[in-house]
């Protein structure tokens, strides 16, 4: 799996990706300069983490015109697996890849702590590797994750199977409680019509190993390779 | 001509603004009982050069519309001022002036 990690001036998850997916997982990865215009090569491309141009103006605003998302978006209508975590499920937003938007939190505060995720939709390229119900331990880390889309969007994506993590406490329920910053139907991440194309905000590379704390985060990137595999055959 | 614009952003009636929200709180606890509601926004100035007032216009409603905006969550509002003398001139001075870089006179 040839992965691309885009770097935008204020990105600070790239070396965590690349971490993730290149030593963990021995996957060749390299990065992505927001410059760049050719991704001829790779087969996933990851927007990661971070502030990239300052969080200025809104999340995601300004990268989402950096040369490089103009080959990102060709890359994802060809059919390319995208993944856009944090700042980069901002981006994709912003670049219209992925429908609604992300607000501030709710608290006004910025949250950084563990959550559980219910895996919605099994059959996006990042979850072929779990089951629907599955509750995966993966940390968050923002402080502008909180869903929002109208309410024919909302339904839109609820209808079509679009809604592929939500909060939830341990044992999978979806409660008020669970819900870090205030998202809309706890949602925690979502996918593109095709599948193709996921934007979430917890960190799943942040969660590839036993030492920092608990390694579900690697169904993601796992699942990713078979969602490949899959295509190839 | 150099054209003015003040471009005001807002978060769409429907959505919620916690920023609001807490500022309201605050207002509150000074006291301010008679508060009901507080929305917060950004406030942008673009100065930009054009050949007359509507293709200023034309202008600023595009760049709020590709970015100063984002219409899934915001409304907008473009307030035009007319050509100005000043408004090529209000950049702070070099020297800072001692008054923490003012306008210049």
């Amino acid at each position: 799996m040839n992965t691309g990690i885009v770097v935008f001036p204020g990105t600070w998850s790239d070396r965590d990706c690349d971490h993730a997916v290149n030593e963990v997982l021995g996957q060749p990865a390299r990065y992505l300069d927001h410059r760049e215009e050719r991704l001829d090569d790779l087969d996933l491309v990851i927007l990661p983490g971070g502030f990239s141009y300052g969080d200025y103006l809104r999340c995601g605003a300004i990268a989402r015109f950096a040369p490089v998302m103009e080959a990102v978006t060709d890359f994802a209508n060809r059919g390319g697996l995208v993944l856009g975590i944090c700042n980069g499920f901002q981006i994709l937003q912003e670049a219209r890849l992925l429908p609604g938007a992300l607000l501030r939190n709710a608290s006004c505060e910025f949250r950084c702590e563990w959550v559980n995720l219910r895996v919605e939709q099994s059959e996006s390229a990042f979850t072929l590797d779990c089951r629907p119900g599955q509750v995966l331990r993966i940390p968050i880390s923002h402080g502008e994750g909180n869903f929002f889309a109208d309410t024919e969007t909302l339904q839109a994506i609820e209808r079509n199977g679009q809604v592929v993590f939500r909060y939830c406490a341990t044992d999978g329920r979806v409660t008020p409680e669970s819900n870090p910053n205030g998202s809309l139907g706890n949602i925690a991440g979502i996918a593109n019509a095709r599948g193709n194309v996921v934007g979430m905000m917890p960190h799943p590379e942040r969660a590839c190993e036993d030492l920092l704390g608990g390694s579900d985060g690697l169904a993601v990137f796992r699942s990713a390779i078979h969602a490949l595999a899959r295509v190839a055959v | 001509m150099t054209y003015r614009a003040e471009v005001f952003v807002t978060l769409k009636p429907v959505v919620n603004d916690p920023a609001g929200l807490t500022i309201k709180g605050g207002l509150h606890s000074l006291g301010f009982d008679s508060v009901t509601d507080v929305r917060a926004g950004k406030y942008l100035v673009v100065t930009l050069e054009a050949d007359d007032e509507s293709q200023a216009r034309a202008r600023v409603e595009e760049m709020t519309r590709q970015l100063l905006a984002n219409a899934v969550i915001e409304d907008s509002r473009i307030e035009l001022a007319s050509p100005s003398p000043l408004a090529g001139s209000q950049i702070p001075s070099p020297s800072g002036g001692g008054q923490g870089g003012g306008l210049r006179a």
